[in-house]
């Protein structure tokens, strides 16, 4: 009882100290999970992206719209190639206790990220800077041999392998923000701990309850500070999703950053205009073995590609209205245009059936040879309603179809050992270009579940990247592209929605494709 | 007294070890590891993290490297938060889930004793008939359903609690919680005092002393009652796991930050050092509870107390 | 006072019927049936219990849809006596009264299947340990104290991490986790009829222990084995419930009242008949169990009322 006196004396205190101050405006935020790490470079989840976006900033940063724009850069020139960016640093711009951000913190920053010692498990996404594989792979042992270098304290050199037209963009994630140098030297892993962390954002963190939330404040030493509206935020983890909502309900958290499906006709009657599902860049498809027949048979693939009635996916089963995949890029991607389409994409539902029977009979299937296999999904609720529908449309063709499901971890593990027959994977961008989804199909990367594989379309992959100008490589992509459809390399479904609940009283939040809000952009009106 | 529970407490620690080592094992064995995930990481990568947690010695050394360090107090790095490791976790946890655990435990037994002495006192009665009737809906229905019941009702509907949330730690926050942890619990005791008190009523004893005019109803309970519990207290060993059982339930629900809802996640997450710090831990409270448990049954029967 | 002979005797079995001491049967179990098909609640408890598992068996067979079939004019469908869905379908289309049955039907083999592993192992480890004696019964009774120490949800939970969800291990694991009780009571009541003369007569005849126990000492445990049965299998609905909530319960398609229920709870608002109507027969089927182990409880014991 102690601890409970303790606690009501410490709230009662606090609560009149809240009092007395000015109205501050606190931003609670239910955030679905724990983040790992405050330390941007073992991040890896959207939910610590969050964290991470409001107390760091990068060489660019974030508009409302989540296009790119200057952070604690203020310009930078590109060279001719292609391949040497120089940004100048922004004046004034200092850590949480006063010292200056410098270039040499944005050098230190991209090297620990490389260090194989580090183990940081999203180093990749910067790999295309110069040597910056070949450092993390450990065969070259001297970093500054990194193409990033600190030309005076305020001017900051990036090399790149290749030129990269989203490089700009990439550097939005928080692979890419500068860390105390002066901090993390001194205290070493200890760095990020309330009382030691030092960052350069808009928001500082000041108390973290793990598995509860964390809470940062502003952010006085941030450049922008006096147009911040929000004084506070604080993140909820909860994973229950219907708790979430009931919170949110009575008032306790001002944004959901997810919600539960079936709940969608009912927040549209109960709380209208709260409710926000926008189109996201990511995808949702379901790989065939290559290498096991009868997949390796190009007709089964498409037979099975054909039957699913995507359109009933999204409005129906799912009921958030997720719109039908034809192709494997999505739609709205930047650098890249219309995508290429399947031939089959307009072609009414009961003539693809058909179609899909016949390719099925040409490949030796049948109703007294029927097609069976199993079909493996990570446990979800959604996963499960869209993998039992689809078995479901695929029974009229004679195939049946296992269900199984297991956890995340281990479907993934089997998934890259290629033990799966028929799986389902999801794959949401790293950043806005098309490279990102056609690198899945690529030969040997271990992200090509299905190891499907054609050499011609490595070849189109690889001639794109070396390409500078943009319209070129968009058109070289779409040729890739779409041969990896007529080749059924893979069976896109739907593409992702982003779902998010916001209080009629917060202003500023834009629907954007990669669901990136930063709370710099943000007020509550009371 | 004393070297009673002493002699209890070191026979508890060989079982401890079993376990944890069953527990390491099997863990390992599951199929699927920490660092899987919708995104797979490039294999130099996953060399790199194997090395740093040391999964690529071979599993009898890191077994050994394991309980080195649990005797020396430090239960590892957890995979699923880098910035605290398992004992700080553990550490910070702690008070929540004893907070609510206990005060539903207390919950549980002031509640089950009184509706069960209500019970037996008004025996085939209607207040009988009613008080069961209501204690079986609240044993039948699981508590995840009941909780968000109650969220619905008292935190939305009514406005009068908070729905969830730890908040500033004031009482508020720990009603519903509590009482949909307790009520499973408060109903089997009161199950069990109702039995057992007409059990005891029925003696002999009894039935002299109310013939002796030892007095109104009151009275003779209070002669009834210690006896009584006895099958009660027997019952709270089990009582106490089953209630950090409903705690993991509890926890997701109301997103309070106990350890119950560490242990889900750390197993679904191959987060091996938390899942064994969580086993190492409730191992050790199912340990102190047994051992509460046994005084207080010997303090109510004097037969046990002077073997 | 009665004089004709005739009416006294009419009179005499009346009152013996009345004290259950007739004639009819003299065994410890017919006893017990008697006192127990007087207890109004048991009775009527065991008539829905019959009438679940009948529903849950049979019912299927009667109802147009089946339990995993979408019907994809009809998704999130409130109760509608035309279409035939009368229980409403779920939001993948399926009728919710097939579902409710499977789900019934799913729930009672877990239980089931759970508390006869749990006998068997229980019966014979504590008929086992209470009869043998001596060091065998101290080491039995000392690994059954074992692992009643440890946590054995954890342990359930970490054993369908590792082997996958497979619902024969899912009873086996439940059952596994309930003999430990059983054993107890098994071991006790062992103890002492073994002092029981007919016991010493056996063995003074020659018999061999496992026989022994197998014809003279099980037979006698009936009573206590199948009251803390009957209260058990409440308690392995509840787990199964729990564990379905959690994830590691019965996989798709196949459903059972804890996952039914799981759902039906996320859906309370929008679809609320998602949840009333399992809920509606888990209450009823746990309750009819309460009411059947309590009725048995106090026929096998009569000592209270």
């Amino acid at each position: 009882m102690n601890f409970l006196t303790k606690k009501f004396l410490a709230s009662a205190v606090f609560g009149s100290l809240l009092a007395v101050s000015a109205h501050a405006a606190t931003l609670n935020i239910h955030n679905g999970g724990d983040p790992q790490s405050l330390d941007p470079q073992k991040l890896s989840s959207d939910y610590e992206n969050r964290i991470a976006g409001d107390i760091f900033e990068g060489l660019v940063t974030e508009d409302p719209k989540d296009d790119p724009i200057p952070g604690q850069a203020e310009s930078w020139t590109v060279s001719q190639d292609g391949k040497v960016y120089t940004f100048k640093l922004r004046d004034g711009i200092k850590w949480s206790d006063g010292q200056p951000v410098t270039a040499g913190d944005f050098v230190f920053a991209f090297q620990r990220l490389v260090d194989p010692k580090n183990a940081a498990e999203y180093a990749y996404l910067q790999f295309t800077i110069k040597n910056a594989e070949k450092i993390n792979k450990g065969e070259i042992t001297d970093f500054s041999q990194l193409g990033v270098k600190a030309i005076d304290d305020k001017t900051l050199e990036i090399t790149l392998e290749n030129p990269t037209p989203y490089f700009i963009n990439s550097l939005m994630h928080y692979t890419a923000y500068p860390l105390p140098k002066h901090v993390v030297e001194a205290k070493g892993t200890d760095w990020v701990k309330i009382g030691n962390i030092v960052t350069n954002g808009p928001y500082k963190p000041t108390e973290w309850i793990p598995g509860a939330s964390v809470t940062t404040v502003k952010n006085d030493q941030y450049y922008g500070e006096k147009d911040l509206k929000i004084d506070s935020v604080k993140f909820f983890t909860l994973e229950d999703q219907e708790a979430a909502l009931k919170r949110y309900r009575a008032g306790e958290f001002d944004i959901m950053t997810d919600f539960p499906t079936d709940q969608y006709e009912w927040m549209k009657k109960n709380l209208p205009g709260q409710a926000h599902v926008t189109p996201f860049l990511a995808s949702y498809y379901y790989v065939l073995n290559a290498t096991k027949p009868p997949f390796n048979d190009k007709r089964v693939r498409q037979a099975l590609s054909m039957a699913v009635n995507r359109e009933v996916i999204g409005p129906k089963i799912l009921g958030t209205g997720e719109l039908p995949a034809y192709s494997w890029v999505p739609p709205g991607t930047a650098n890249y245009g219309e995508p290429a389409y399947v031939s089959w994409k307009d072609m009414p539902y009961k003539e693809k059936v058909e179609e899909a029977k016949k390719l099925l009979k040409e490949a030796g299937f049948g109703p007294d040879h029927p097609l069976k296999a199993q079909l493996r999904y990570n446990t979800n609720d959604n996963h499960k309603r869209v993998a039992v529908a689809i078995a479901s449309m695929w029974k009229p063709l004679g195939v049946q179809i296992e269900l199984y499901n297991t956890e995340t971890k281990v479907h993934y593990d089997e998934m890259q050992h290629g033990q799966v027959e028929i799986g389902r994977a999801g794959w949401i961008a790293d950043y806005n270009d098309p490279d990102n989804f056609l690198g899945l199909l690529v030969s040997g990367v271990s992200m090509n579940y299905g190891r499907w594989s054609n050499p011609e379309y490595d070849k189109l992959i690889k001639e794109a990247n070396a390409q500078t100008d943009l319209k070129t490589r968009a058109e070289i992509f779409k040729k890739a592209e779409r041969l990896a459809l007529d080749d059924s390399a893979a069976i896109p479904l739907y593409y992702y929605v982003s779902k998010n609940v916001v209080s009629p009283k917060i202003q500023g939040f834009e629907d954007n494709i990669q669901d990136i809000h930063r709370t710099r952009w943000l007020s509550i009106k009371e | 007294m004393i070297k009673y529970a002493l002699r209890r407490l070191l026979s508890t620690i060989p079982v401890m070890w079993i376990a944890v080592t069953l527990s390491f094992f099997v863990l390992r064995l599951a199929p699927g590891g920490p660092f899987d995930g919708e995104r797979p990481l490039p294999p130099v990568i996953l060399k790199n993290l194997a090395a740093h947690y040391n999964l690529d010695k071979p599993l009898i050394q890191q077994y050994v490297i394991y309980v080195f360090d649990v005797l020396k107090g430090d239960l590892g790095p957890s995979f699923a938060n880098e910035d605290f490791s398992v004992a700080q976790q553990i550490m910070i946890g702690l008070p929540y889930t004893f907070t609510i655990g206990g005060l539903a435990f207390i919950f549980a037994i002031l509640i089950g004793v009184t509706v069960g002495c209500l019970g037996a006192l008004y025996q085939n009665k209607a207040p009988d008939y009613l008080l069961g009737l209501l204690i079986l809906v609240g044993l039948v229905l699981p508590n995840f359903l009941i909780a968000p019941i109650l969220q619905l009702i008292f935190g939305i509907h009514l406005g009068w609690l908070p729905v969830g949330g730890w908040g500033d730690g004031s009482f508020k926050y720990l009603v519903i919680p509590i009482v949909v942890l307790a009520l499973p619990h408060a109903g089997r005791i009161s199950r069990m005092t109702r039995g057992s008190m007409i059990e005891v009523m029925n003696q002999n004893y009894i039935r002299t002393a109310k013939a002796k005019g030892i007095g109104p109803r009151l009275t003779v309970m209070r002669h009834a009652l210690k006896p009584a519990m006895m099958p009660v207290v027997s019952y709270l060993g089990p009582a106490a796991s089953y209630l950090l059982t409903g705690s993991l339930v509890v926890e997701s629900i109301f997103g309070l930050p106990g350890i119950g809802r560490y242990f889900v996640n750390a197993a679904l997450n191959r987060d091996y050092g938390m899942v064994l710090g969580t086993v190492i831990f409730y191992m050790v409270l199912i340990v102190v509870l047994n051992l509460l448990v046994d005084i207080a049954y010997a303090w109510l029967d004097p037969k046990v107390r002077n073997r | 006072m009665i004089l004709n002979p005739a009416k006294r005797e009419l009179l005499a079995a009346e009152l013996l019927e009345a004290e259950g001491l007739s004639h009819k049967s003299r065994s410890l179990t017919g006893d017990a049936l008697r006192r127990l098909s007087r207890n109004k609640a048991a009775v009527v408890a065991i008539i829905v219990l019959v009438l679940l598992i009948l529903a849950a068996f049979l019912g299927p067979y009667l109802i147009p849809f089946g339990y995993e079939e979408p019907d994809w004019a009809a998704f999130r469908m409130p109760p509608d006596m035309e279409s035939g869905h009368y229980f409403g379908t779920d939001p993948n289309g399926r009728d919710l009264l097939a579902r409710v049955l499977y789900g019934t039907r799913v729930s009672l083999a877990v239980a089931a299947t759970a508390t006869s592993v749990s006998v068997v192992i229980g019966v014979l480890y504590g008929a086992i340990s209470g009869y043998i004696g001596g060091r065998l019964d101290a080491i039995m009774m000392r690994f059954v104290d074992i692992m009643y120490a440890l946590p054995y949800i954890l342990f359930v939970i970490l054993l369908m991490v590792v082997f996958g969800r497979n619902v024969y291990l899912l009873f086996a694991a439940i059952g596994a986790l309930e003999w430990l009780t059983m054993a107890r009571i098994v071991r006790g009541q062992t103890l002492s009829i073994k002092q029981r003369e007919f016991i010493e007569a056996a063995r003074a005849s020659g018999q061999k222990p496992f026989k022994i126990i197998l014809k003279h000492i099980i037979p006698n445990l009936v009573g206590p084995v199948v009251i803390f049965a009957a209260l058990t299998v409440p308690e392995i609905i509840a787990t199964e419930s729990f564990l379905s909530y959690l994830g590691f319960g019965v996989q798709e398609p196949l459903t059972s009242l804890g996952t039914l229920i799981a759902e039906g709870t996320d859906a309370m608002e929008s679809m609320p008949w998602l949840l009333i109507f399992p809920a509606c027969f888990l209450v009823a089927l746990l309750m009819s169990l309460l009411f059947i182990g309590d009725g048995l409880r106090d026929a096998f014991d009569p000592k209270d009322r």
